[in-house]
C-alpha cells in the first residue's frame, strides 16, 4: 500500500472514531466502518484504534481477527463472497464461482495483483430461495446466473461504485409462499403495546405464559419463563431498586437476528416486511420485564436492511412507540439500536452474541450464570429470536388463550419454515405446529423427495421414511431451515459441504470443537477422495461422541449431527465411498513424491511408492 | 531368568529423537523393563529390520518414501502399533515446512545457500525422497495407540508400558499428561 492510501485511511479512521464516541463497546462496528473504508484493517489502523479506544492493542487485533468479514490483510476494491451453503451449492455456484474467477483473471480466495478484485466463499448467506447468492462488499446478489456474472465482470473492470450498480442485481424477494397467523394479518403499529399499557405488565406476563410460547431460535425455552427470570432478577421494593447482579440495575432486551444456520431466512423476510411487529415485541417484551434499552443483532448479511430498519425504528420515535414516555405512558421509555455483525455463524448462540455486542471476541461464555442474570455488561438480559417476539406482539394483541389455541400441546401457535433446496417453490411457509414433513413437501412441490434436513446441518436428517413425523418440540424441533434432497442428490455431499461449514465456524476456544471439526472435515475428504476405509466410520463415531460430550457450546455439541444421523440413516452414502474394508492411507502416497521426483528428475525404484 | 516373551521395536521416522532419550528417562526401571521383554529393532540394538513383534513405538512423523517402508514394515509385524510424541501423531515441529513449497525448500537449501553440492539437486538414489508435506503417522497406517507429549515423560512411557504388558487399557492420569 503506497503512503497517500494510508494517510487517507488514518483520516477515515479519525472520523469513524468520532462517529462512534470512541466507546470501546462498538470496537466491533467501528472495525466494520475501517473495513468498508480500506479493505483491510491494517497493522497502523490497530495501533490508532487501541489507542484512541484506551484499550490494549490485543483487543482490537483478536476483533479483527475474529470476523470472517474483517480481514487484516488486503481484500480486493470489489469482493466478492459467493455462498456456500449446499443449496447454494446444488444450484450450481462452484462452477459459477469459478466462472467469475476466469472472467476477471484471479484465483479463488486470493487478491488480484491489481488489488481489483478478490472472489472467495462465505457461510449461508440466507438466500437459499433466490440463490446462487453472493456479497459484493457485503451487498446481497440473487439469482446469479453466467449473464449476471458477465455484467457484474464488466461493472468491476470498469470500476463502478457498486451503489451505482444496476438495482436489479440486488433485488430480493420475500417468497411468501403460506401465510398463518403471523404473516397473514397485519398488526397496526402501537396495537400491541396500547394493549400490554391497558392490560398491565403483569397481566401480560400471565398472558405470555397462557400462550405457552416457546423460543424459536431452535432450543424452546419458554419465553414467559425467561422474561420473568429476567424481570426477578433484579428485586424491586417498595419503589427502591436493589440489585442483586454485578451490572448496573437496568435490564436488556435483545433480539436475536444473527440468522446464521444455514438454510435459514425467514427471520430477513420477517426484518423486511414485518420489522413493525418485531419492534412491537421487543417493546411489549420491554415493558413486560421492565428495560429501557434493546438492541437488534443483525448479521453482517443482512446489512442490506440496516437503512430500512433505520427508517422503520425513525418513524416509530415520531409516532411515539420509541423513545421516552412511550404512547404517553411517563414511566416507560424504550429505545432500539441496531449492531451489525461481521460474518460469524457463533454469534447466534446468545452468550456469544452479547460478547460481540459489547464489541469483543464472539466467544460463547461460560452459563451459568445465564443471561437473564448476567447479561449485556453484566445487567439482567432476555434475548431471544425474531420470530419470538413477532409473537410476542401478536400474544399482547390477541392473548395467550388464542395463541395456546394453535399448534399442538407442547408447541403452541405457528412456526415459519424457510423451504429451499429440490423444490418447485422455495421460500417462506407458515404452518401451525404439528404440520407433518410429508405435508410441507406436498405444499412446496418436493420433486422425488429423499432426505430433508431440518434445522439446518445442526439439526435433523430426516429420512423418506420418516416423512410423517411432524414439526414441533414434541417431534422434530426446528429453528426453521428445511432444505429438501431429491433422490437424485448424494446425501454424502450435504455431509461435507455441513462439515466444513462447522469447522470453518468453529470459534476455536476450546479443543473439543476446534480440533474435533478439523479431524471430521478430514476424514469426510479422505472418504470424498476415495481413501475412506470401515475403520474411519468408526472413528467418525468416536469423535462424534466426543463432539457432543466434551463441547463448551452448542456448536461443538451439534457439529457432528450431520456426519451422525446420515451414517445412521443413509449409511450407503458412505459406504459406495469407502476404498476398502481394511486400512487406507488418507492421501495418494506416491503422488506426493511427483513434486520431489520432478526436482530431482529421479524416476528410480525409490522414488516411487 | 524367566521366559521374555514379549518383544518390542521402536524406530524414529522425522523426529528428533527426543521421544527415544525420554523412553531412557524410565532409568533404572529399564532392568524391570528387560526383564519383562525383549527388544526388537530399536537405536538401543541396532537391528536394521523388524521382525514379529508384539508391540512397536514409533517416533515421529512421515516425511519421505523411507519413512513409508520403516512404517508399513512396523505395522506389518506388530500387533500393536503407538504413536509417540507430538511429531508421530501430528507432525509436529518437521510440519512447520508444510507451509513451504518444496521447490523453494529445495532451491533454498540447495541453490540460494551455495556451497552444497556444486548448487545442483542431488539424485542419489540413496537418498529418501521427500513427500511435498509431513504427515501424522495414522494417516499412512493404521495405529492402535497415541501416546501424546513433546516429548512424553519418562513416567508417562513408564505408565503406559505397564499398562500394556500387565494387559490393562493403558490409562495416563492428569499429571502425565499437563506440562503446567
Amino acid at each position: 500500500m503506497d503512503q497517500p492510501e494510508l494517510s487517507d485511511c488514518a483520516q477515515q479512521l479519525t472520523q469513524i472514531l468520532t462517529r462512534h464516541g470512541r466507546d470501546a463497546s462498538r470496537l466491533l462496528q467501528i472495525l466494520r466502518d475501517v473495513q468498508d473504508a480500506c479493505h483491510v484493517i491494517s497493522a497502523q489502523a490497530i495501533d490508532l484504534i487501541a489507542v484512541h479506544l484506551a484499550v490494549p492493542r490485543v483487543n482490537v487485533e483478536g476483533v479483527a481477527g475474529f470476523y470472517s468479514f474483517l480481514s487484516t490483510r488486503p481484500v480486493g476494491e470489489y469482493q466478492v463472497l459467493f455462498s456456500g451453503n449446499i443449496t447454494d451449492q446444488m444450484l450450481g455456484q462452484d462452477e459459477l464461482m469459478q466462472y467469475l474467477c476466469n472472467k476477471l483473471w484471479v484465483e479463488p480466495g486470493k487478491v488480484s495483483e491489481d488489488g481489483l478484485v478478490s472472489i472467495a466463499g462465505t457461510s449461508c448467506t440466507g438466500m437459499c430461495d433466490q440463490g446462487p447468492a453472493a456479497l459484493v462488499n457485503g451487498w446481497v446478489l440473487t439469482n446469479l446466473d453466467r449473464n449476471r456474472l458477465d455484467l457484474i465482470g464488466e461493472l468491476i473492470r470498469s470500476r463502478k461504485p457498486v451503489a451505482e450498480w444496476p438495482p436489479m442485481l440486488f433485488e430480493t424477494a420475500d417468497n411468501i409462499r403460506r401465510a398463518d397467523m403471523l404473516l397473514g394479518d397485519a398488526l397496526a403499529p402501537g396495537a400491541a403495546i396500547g394493549a400490554v399499557l391497558a392490560r398491565g405488565a403483569r397481566e401480560t406476563l400471565a398472558e405470555m405464559d397462557k400462550s405457552n410460547l416457546r423460543g424459536r431460535g431452535g432450543a424452546g425455552f419458554k419465553t414467559a419463563s425467561k422474561w420473568s427470570f429476567c424481570h426477578a432478577a433484579i428485586v424491586e421494593e417498595e419503589g427502591h431498586v436493589i440489585c442483586d447482579v454485578g451490572g448496573p440495575p437496568e435490564r436488556v432486551i435483545v433480539c436475536n437476528a444473527d440468522e446464521g444456520e444455514p438454510g435459514t431466512f425467514k427471520d430477513r423476510v420477517l426484518l423486511n416486511s414485518y420489522a413493525d411487529l418485531v419492534f412491537e415485541g421487543m417493546t411489549v417484551g420491554a415493558r413486560v420485564v421492565g428495560a429501557s434499552k434493546g438492541f437488534l443483532y443483525l448479521r453482517g448479511e443482512y446489512r442490506y436492511l440496516l437503512n430500512r430498519l433505520e427508517g422503520v425504528l425513525k418513524r416509530r420515535r415520531e409516532a411515539g412507540l420509541l423513545g421516552n414516555a412511550i404512547l404517553g405512558q411517563a414511566d416507560f421509555s424504550f429505545d432500539i439500536e441496531i449492531h451489525l455483525g461481521a460474518g460469524a455463524y457463533i454469534c447466534g448462540e446468545e452468550s456469544a452474541l452479547i460478547e460481540s455486542l459489547e464489541g469483543k471476541r464472539g466467544r460463547p461464555r461460560n452459563r451459568p450464570p445465564f443471561p437473564v442474570t448476567h447479561g449485556y455488561q453484566g445487567r439482567p438480559t432476555v434475548v431471544d429470536n425474531v420470530e419470538t417476539f413477532a409473537c410476542a406482539a401478536k400474544i399482547a394483541e390477541k392473548g395467550g388463550a388464542w395463541f395456546a389455541a394453535m399448534g399442538t400441546a407442547q408447541s403452541t401457535g405457528t412456526k415459519l419454515l424457510s423451504v429451499s433446496g429440490d423444490v418447485a417453490s422455495p421460500g417462506i411457509y407458515e404452518y401451525p405446529f404439528g404440520v407433518t414433513v410429508r405435508q410441507v413437501l406436498a405444499d412446496c412441490g418436493a420433486e422425488d423427495p429423499y432426505a430433508v434436513q431440518i434445522s439446518g446441518p445442526s439439526g435433523t436428517c430426516v429420512s423418506w421414511k420418516e416423512f410423517d413425523r411432524c414439526i414441533a418440540f414434541e417431534d422434530i424441533p426446528t429453528a426453521g431451515a428445511f432444505m429438501v434432497f431429491s433422490r437424485k442428490r448424494d446425501v454424502f455431499d450435504a455431509v461435507r459441504n455441513f462439515t466444513h461449514f462447522f469447522a470453518h465456524e468453529s470459534c476455536g476456544f476450546c479443543t473439543p470443537c476446534r480440533v474435533g471439526t478439523a479431524l471430521q472435515q478430514k476424514i469426510i475428504d479422505k472418504i470424498h477422495g476415495g481413501h475412506g476405509t470401515l475403520s474411519d466410520l468408526e472413528e467418525l463415531k468416536r469423535l462424534g461422541h466426543l463432539l457432543k460430550t466434551m463441547s463448551h457450546c452448542g456448536l461443538g455439541s451439534s457439529a457432528a449431527n450431520p456426519v451422525l444421523d446420515v451414517l445412521a440413516k443413509f449409511p450407503d452414502a458412505f459406504e459406495h465411498k469407502l476404498a476398502g474394508l481394511a486400512f487406507e492411507p488418507a492421501f495418494d502416497l506416491d503422488g506426493a513424491l511427483e513434486t520431489a521426483r520432478k526436482i530431482t528428475g529421479r524416476d528410480d525404484e525409490w522414488a516411487h511408492l | 531368568m524367566t521366559e521374555r516373551q514379549i518383544r518390542l521395536a521402536t524406530c524414529s521416522l522425522a523426529g528428533c529423537f527426543g521421544c527415544h532419550m525420554s523412553f531412557l528417562d524410565i532409568d533404572e526401571r529399564l532392568f524391570d523393563l528387560v526383564e519383562l521383554i525383549e527388544f526388537d529393532r530399536t537405536p538401543l540394538t541396532d537391528i536394521k529390520h523388524c521382525g514379529p513383534c508384539d508391540v512397536g513405538i514409533v517416533e515421529g512423523g512421515v516425511c519421505n518414501a523411507e519413512n513409508v517402508h520403516v512404517l508399513k514394515e512396523f505395522r506389518k509385524n506388530c500387533k500393536v502399533l503407538v504413536a509417540i510424541g507430538a511429531c508421530a501423531i501430528n507432525g509436529g515441529l518437521p510440519s512447520l515446512r508444510n507451509n513451504i513449497d518444496l521447490w523453494d525448500c529445495f532451491q533454498e537449501v540447495y541453490q540460494y545457500e551455495g556451497g552444497l553440492e556444486g548448487g545442483v539437486v542431488p539424485n542419489d538414489p540413496e537418498l529418501p525422497l521427500p513427500f511435498d508435506k509431513v504427515h501424522p503417522i495414522y494417516e499412512v497406517v493404521k495405529v492402535d495407540y497415541f501416546l501424546p507429549g513433546c516429548p512424553p515423560s519418562g513416567d508417562a512411557i513408564w505408565r503406559f508400558l505397564t499398562d500394556l504388558l500387565a494387559g490393562r487399557e493403558p490409562k495416563l492420569e492428569y499429571e502425565q499428561l499437563h506440562f503446567d
